[in-house]
């Protein structure tokens, strides 16, 4: 009885410390992506963390489809990491999967993203292809309300 | 010593009556000015008291700069600015308390080593090594919670690596990370509650402190002989003799850290962190603070997965466990005599070690490629064998050089040696 009371009393003095409504209130976000020319990319922030937008040319994808799934530290198709008909576009949290720091786009060994911190090569479709990080930068939940607005969250 | 001699005698009425109610000043003369030290203790034994005076500068220096600072992502970075620019003086208070932090490390490390060399882990002071253990984790937290606060650039950026370390934990590891962060990602509650915590360990540490002291002052100073003292003859009274020294030795310490303040407050600091936090973009090169370097050199070294444990885990559990282990050093270091001037072969292994800290430094400023990837495994693969091979197996083999029979004796007959 006694450790019930104390664990009720002690739980919001934890619980205080999680993400508070106000975080939590930006967990969706509408984003207008028709002037993102192909080829070019747009960093946002969704929930505080950086979101790239990447508009990609026919030769990215080709380059990201042709991979071998043998090739891939964490494999994953490229098809799997889009949405089916808005092939071009590819929307991941910015965060290298490592420890978080913000890759550089259009830049290491793969054509993608590179992460100056420890080294860790992303290619076209932001999968890890080299270097400490353990994940394919992560795709976060979204849908596309028209084809040129997409809901993130 | 036990020979606490109780030689206070109360002089007016006043002290008597208080003396009968709360004895403050009588613990006051057995323990600041009477307490029996050992006579031969050197310089290296002064960096106890430069902490406990740089644990003072930095409480006093912070508890000022939070009259000046704003900790809101918005206004933190423009604060500092503020401080340094506005405020009376404020461009050498801010400069104290963050060439300070780097000084009160560097004070620590010797405190460390000169107990490593002086054996003044081993019984009975295992308590006392423990509780500077514990002090030396709560100064990196503290230190580290406090470079986040001006919102620079590095600031922003060491937090996010640092905390993303326990994401490396399974399962209860990203919602650690959320809870700590109070978000999914460094920002305006991070900022809020490092600074409440930044705040609030120090006294935590001048806590700590006072017991690190009363557990000294139960078996004594240990020396450079590492015999224990065995009578009057081995002591002189903390005041004035070791007041006196302590203070010269303050006053020595504080002309580098003069210098720094004056000079060069920002050389020990890094360009990045003067640009404001950006969370859209990584600086280049992450680089914690010097006195955080070898430590994050060990994170690094892991690069290899074991068995189920991944690379990320891996480095998290070498690092923490480069700090446990100190916990363990008293039973790990078999040999009976403490002092290495006396251990012939712990001698030529313990310089190694303090080249090999200063080199997991060095190679925790470098960036993760190449040749420095290969070193900082030997490295850490030494800091680790030291504690875990070295010392257990010396203290079986080595036949340790004779031992002075008293402290007296050995102070007499270098004495002697001189005539």
């Amino acid at each position: 009885m006694g450790a019930v009371g104390v664990a009720g009393v002690a739980w919001p003095l934890i619980d205080q410390l999680n993400p508070d409504a106000s975080v939590l209130a930006l967990a969706s976000i509408r984003f207008d992506i028709a002037p993102i020319v192909e080829g070019s990319s747009v960093t946002i922030l969704w929930r505080g963390l950086p979101v790239f937008i990447r508009h990609r040319t026919e030769a990215e994808i080709e380059e990201a489809r042709a991979v071998p799934m043998a090739d891939l530290k964490d494999p994953q198709r490229d098809e799997d990491r889009v949405v089916e008909g808005h092939d071009q576009w590819l929307i991941m949290i910015a965060n290298c999967t490592h420890l978080g720091c913000v890759p550089v786009g259009e830049a290491g060994d793969f054509d993608g993203w590179f992460c100056p911190c420890h080294g860790s090569h992303y290619d076209t479709s932001g999968r890890i292809r080299r270097g400490p990080a353990p994940a394919n930068l992560v795709v976060p939940p979204y849908e596309f309300i028209s084809d040129t607005v997409v809901q993130i969250g | 010593m036990a020979q606490h001699s109780g030689s206070y005698t109360p002089g007016t009425g006043i002290e008597r009556w208080l003396d009968e109610r709360l004895p403050i000043i009588r613990f006051s003369k057995e323990h600041l000015m009477d307490f029996p030290t050992p006579r031969n203790i050197n310089y290296w034994w002064t960096f106890g008291a430069i902490l406990a005076f740089m644990l003072v500068v930095q409480i006093i220096t912070g508890i000022i700069l939070v009259m000046h600072y704003t900790p809101n992502v918005d206004l933190a970075f423009a604060s500092i600015e503020h401080i340094r620019r506005d405020v009376n003086y404020g461009r050498v208070i801010q400069g104290a308390h963050a060439v300070g932090a780097s000084m009160f490390f560097a004070a620590v490390y010797i405190h460390i080593f000169r107990g490593l060399y002086y054996g003044s882990y081993k019984a009975p002071r295992e308590v006392i090594w423990m509780l500077g253990v514990i002090l030396f984790i709560l100064m990196m937290a503290t230190a580290f919670m406090g470079y986040v606060l001006p919102w620079g650039q590095m600031s922003l950026w060491g937090a996010t690596v640092i905390t993303g370390i326990f994401s490396a934990l399974p399962i209860i590891g990203e919602p650690i990370q959320t809870l700590l962060l109070g978000g999914f990602s460094v920002a305006n509650p991070t900022l809020n509650r490092f600074f409440s915590l930044h705040y609030l360990i120090p006294f935590i540490i001048a806590a700590v402190v006072v017991l690190h002291i009363w557990a000294l002052h139960v078996p004594g100073n240990n020396n450079p002989t590492g015999v224990e003292v065995k009578d009057s003859r081995d002591t002189l009274a903390f005041h004035p003799y070791f007041t006196m020294k302590d203070l010269y030795a303050i006053v020595v310490f504080m002309i580098p850290f003069a210098w720094f303040v004056f000079f060069a407050p920002d050389i020990l600091g890094h360009p990045d962190n003067y640009i404001p936090g950006n969370p859209q973009v990584t600086p280049a090169h992450i680089v914690p603070e010097w006195y955080l370097l070898p430590f994050y050199t060990m994170l690094r070294a892991i690069d290899f997965n074991v068995l189920f444990i991944d690379s990320k885990l891996g480095g998290v559990i070498v690092m923490f466990g480069s700090l446990l282990i100190l916990f363990a050093l008293p039973w790990l270091d078999s040999s009976k005599v403490r002092s290495g001037t006396f251990r012939p072969l712990f001698k030529p292994f313990f310089w190694l070690f303090a080249v090999n800290f200063v080199a997991l430094a060095y190679l925790g400023a470098q960036p993760a490629e190449g040749i420095y990837v290969m070193l900082a495994k030997i490295c850490t693969f030494y800091y680790f064998a030291y504690f875990l091979i070295i010392l257990p197996i010396l203290g079986r083999i080595e036949t340790p050089a004779p031992l002075p029979t008293s402290i007296s004796e050995s102070v007499l007959g270098e004495s002697k040696s001189k005539a």
